[in-house]
């Protein structure tokens, strides 16, 4: 059993979890993700890996309360088991020394960029990171990007804390300050990662973005998480999640992401008690 | 008496009724079915039925057990040779094997085999005490099954009979593979499948669910770290493939392993109970002609779908799915749209499928498998409006293993190189069967190659000892 020894909030509906899985924690690289499924009637529910403890056997997952597998999975406590996690799934992320690279995460987004960006630095990179959300409320791990960087910034769309903007803003200023950077490694909405690869292939500036789209197994086996990349498609799970920027049909993948919104309403509407009469863990 | 030339018939759900549920279709014979229908067997000395057994099942001996009323010994029998005879007796395409060399089939037809091992392993499972653990030695040797699908079932049981100590490792949360994600359950219930993994376990199986081999631990390191004398590849024909044809990437194009796998495995037909959904609309179309394109167009209908299509380039001759599967299809009502090949997908605003376009097919000259290869009629093109479209083409081998694994040789499609009679690989203790091997083929090839691969690691565990 996967057993949660600890649990933070980060910011309201945003979740850390320590959870045992000492295989997974043996093998994980910056930029893997797991499978976990809450009990026997959950999804499989894909989350990347933001941290692991190799010695304590244990993998650090951060989610954000936003539908009902994801409401059912903030409701466990330290103690209780995951029924299923398995991994580490997907490529690494390719770390080596590009000289300067720009990380950004945005959102939950901010999660999976931490382990790259601890990477990347201990290559020997100069790591500017630039992470950014709606509100202040939802920035976390600060302190934690900060030691994994050289340099960061914190953007908000509200000015609620850093820089009034967005993540974009903060990029497009160091590459008008004629700042050389070696690789811009996004990732976070689909719609923050189009805009920076847009952004990115102006300056022909190499960028990476990690998708997320729809999965059921993680093994390449059923091809739900598929995204043209240079027109040829390619399983997120297996062939990713980590794709060059410039070459992924974003706007595919945000027409995909959109495809269960009914039914994700209709769990969530059941999950808050609107279903009638149902047993349901985050009542 | 004079002996019927036909099979004693199988009850079924009625068609009207079983489209609106999940259930099994066949129902099963009962006590004095399977007597009429084992009455029937000749006991031939010479069993041809027995050559056309993968798995080499003794039918006669088994038939012989029910004809005298002992159901326990028919059940022991099998099982003794068999671990997924409740599977087999559903699933196998008996028309091409054992029944296939029943001397009844010359005048009339031939004895029903899959129903009485149906009938026989049922009983089994029904009356199941806990199979007695067998004893391993205390220096047994160990292999590692990877991939609990049929061929990896076989051999692990038929390992762990010969005494080895036999860990399988499955990708996903529950064994069973393709019998777990891919086969519906109104062909073959989940539960089915897991009484006989059970009984897998009970006798020492060890079964580690939530291992990706080649992420988790490679094979190298099972062999070389974890202990593993020998390990066998049984993972089967995991990579979907897609028409590559526009349009593809619409909300609402499945391949059929995704749609299958979250209505079986995932319990989709359940949602919200379950909470992984699946989306039908009301026309959903399935490309292809094979069981799994069967099982998929079958499937949509139960969820709901008011119309369910098989879209299949050559003509009902041609359909690859079992003659069986194909009148189950049409007693449901699918709609057959044969000659017919799929050029596009069209989509709406939001990019969600709203039709296909399509042009219609002639037969010309047979193709290397022997089948009349279809040619495009000029200016035929016409659409069809569907919501959801399930692509069953046919799948690839999953590259994980070959591409983690020292010294693996695979072939120009990416299957895994290995003796036919012995699943040896390329690489010393590495064994590997299945759709793996051949390409996608049928439960019951994927077994017989299972068979064979247990009794190959034995003799090399044995000269390696």
């Amino acid at each position: 059993m996967y057993r949660i020894t600890s649990i933070s909030d980060l910011a309201p509906s945003i979740k850390l979890f320590k959870v045992e899985a000492p295989l997974v924690a043996k093998k994980a690289q910056p930029g893997q993700f797991i499978i976990l499924r809450t009990d026997e009637s959950g999804e499989r529910i894909p989350l990347t890996i933001a941290d692991f403890d190799r010695n304590a056997g244990t993998i650090t997952l951060i989610f954000q309360e936003v539908g009902a597998s994801t409401i059912d999975l903030g409701k466990f406590i330290v103690g209780d088991s995951l029924l299923d996690v398995v991994g580490p799934l997907g490529k690494p992320t390719h770390i080596e020394n590009f000289g300067t690279v720009v990380c950004i995460g945005g959102g939950i987004g901010i999660a999976p960029i931490f382990p790259i960006a601890r990477g990347m630095k201990e290559a020997g990179n100069e790591v500017i990171s630039i992470i950014g959300a709606r509100s202040s409320s939802i920035i976390f791990w600060e302190n934690e990007m900060a030691k994994a960087s050289t340099e960061l910034h914190v953007t908000t769309d509200d000015g609620s804390t850093g820089r009034h903007g967005l993540v974009t803003n903060v990029l497009q200023e160091m590459i008008d300050a004629g700042k050389k950077i070696g690789l811009v490694v996004a990732i976070g909405p689909v719609i923050m990662m189009k805009v920076v690869a847009e952004l990115t292939r102006k300056y022909n500036i190499p960028t990476v973005v990690s998708v997320n789209p729809v999965m059921v197994d993680g093994t390449g086996m059923c091809g739900g998480c598929r995204v043209a990349v240079n027109d040829i498609n390619q399983f997120a799970c297996v062939d990713g999640p980590e794709f060059d920027a410039h070459k992924v049909d974003f706007d595919g993948l945000i027409a995909r992401q959109r495809f269960y919104k009914t039914q994700e309403k209709e769990t969530l509407d059941r999950c808050l008690g609107e279903g009638g009469d149902h047993e349901c863990r985050c009542r | 008496m004079s002996l019927s030339l036909k099979k004693t018939p199988i009850p079924e759900q009625d068609p009207k009724i079983r489209t609106n549920n999940f259930s099994e279709v066949a129902l099963g014979y009962t006590e004095e079915d399977a007597a009429t229908e084992a009455a029937r067997c000749l006991q031939c000395k010479t069993a041809p039925c027995r050559q056309g057994c993968p798995v080499e099942v003794d039918i006669p001996a088994f038939i012989g057990h029910i004809k005298k009323g002992d159901i326990q010994a028919a059940a022991d029998n099998l099982k003794a040779v068999n671990s997924l005879p409740a599977v087999c007796g559903r699933v196998c395409p008996q028309e091409e094997q054992c029944e296939k060399f029943c001397v009844l089939g010359k005048k009339g037809e031939p004895v029903a085999v899959g129903r009485l091992e149906r009938y026989a392993a049922d009983y089994l499972l029904k009356n199941a005490k806990p199979a007695t653990p067998l004893k391993y030695a205390a220096d047994a040797q160990k292999v590692a099954v990877i991939g609990s699908g049929p061929a990896g079932l076989t051999t692990a049981g038929d390992l762990a009979k010969m005494g080895y100590k036999v860990t399988i490792f499955e990708a996903l949360h529950m064994p069973g593979g393709v019998l777990m994600y891919g086969i519906p359950e109104f062909r073959l219930p989940k539960s089915v499948v897991q009484a006989e993994i059970q009984v897998l376990k009970e006798i020492g199986v060890a079964v580690q669910v939530n291992f990706v081999v080649g992420k988790t631990l490679t094979v190298d390191e099972l062999m070389d770290e974890e202990g593993y004398d020998a390990v066998f590849i049984g993972t089967g024909a995991g990579l979907p493939y897609f028409m590559g044809v526009p349009g593809e990437n619409h909300s609402g194009v499945y391949s059929a392993n995704e749609f299958l796998t979250r209505s079986n495995l995932m319990k989709a037909y359940r949602f919200p109970e379950y909470k992984t959904p699946i989306y039908v609309g009301k026309k959903v179309a399935v490309i292809g002609g094979g069981n799994v394109a069967m099982d998929g167009a079958r499937t949509a209908l139960r969820l709901g779908a008011e119309k369910s299509y098989i879209v299949y380039r050559r003509s009902e001759k041609e359909l690859p799915a079992r003659a069986e599967e194909v009148h189950h299809a049409h007693e449901e009502g699918i709609i057959f749209q044969l000659l017919t090949a799929p050029i596009e997908v069209l989509g709406n605003e939001q990019g969600w499928v709203r039709g296909m376009k399509s042009v219609r097919m002639e037969l010309g000259e047979p193709d290397a498998s022997g089948r009349r290869s279809p040619v495009e009629i000029p200016g035929s093109e016409f659409e069809i409006e569907v919501d959801v479209i399930v692509v069953a083409i046919g799948q690839g081998p999953n590259p994980l293993i070959q591409a983690t694994t020292k010294g693996l040789a695979t072939n120009k499609k990416g299957n895994i190189t290995a003796d036919p009679e012995t699943g040896a690989t390329s690489k010393p203790g590495v064994f590997a069967g299945g759709d793996i091997v051949t390409g996608a083929a049928t439960v019951i090839l994927a077994m017989g190659a299972g068979k064979k691969a247990a009794r190959a690691i034995d003799a090399y565990l044995k000269e390696k000892k």
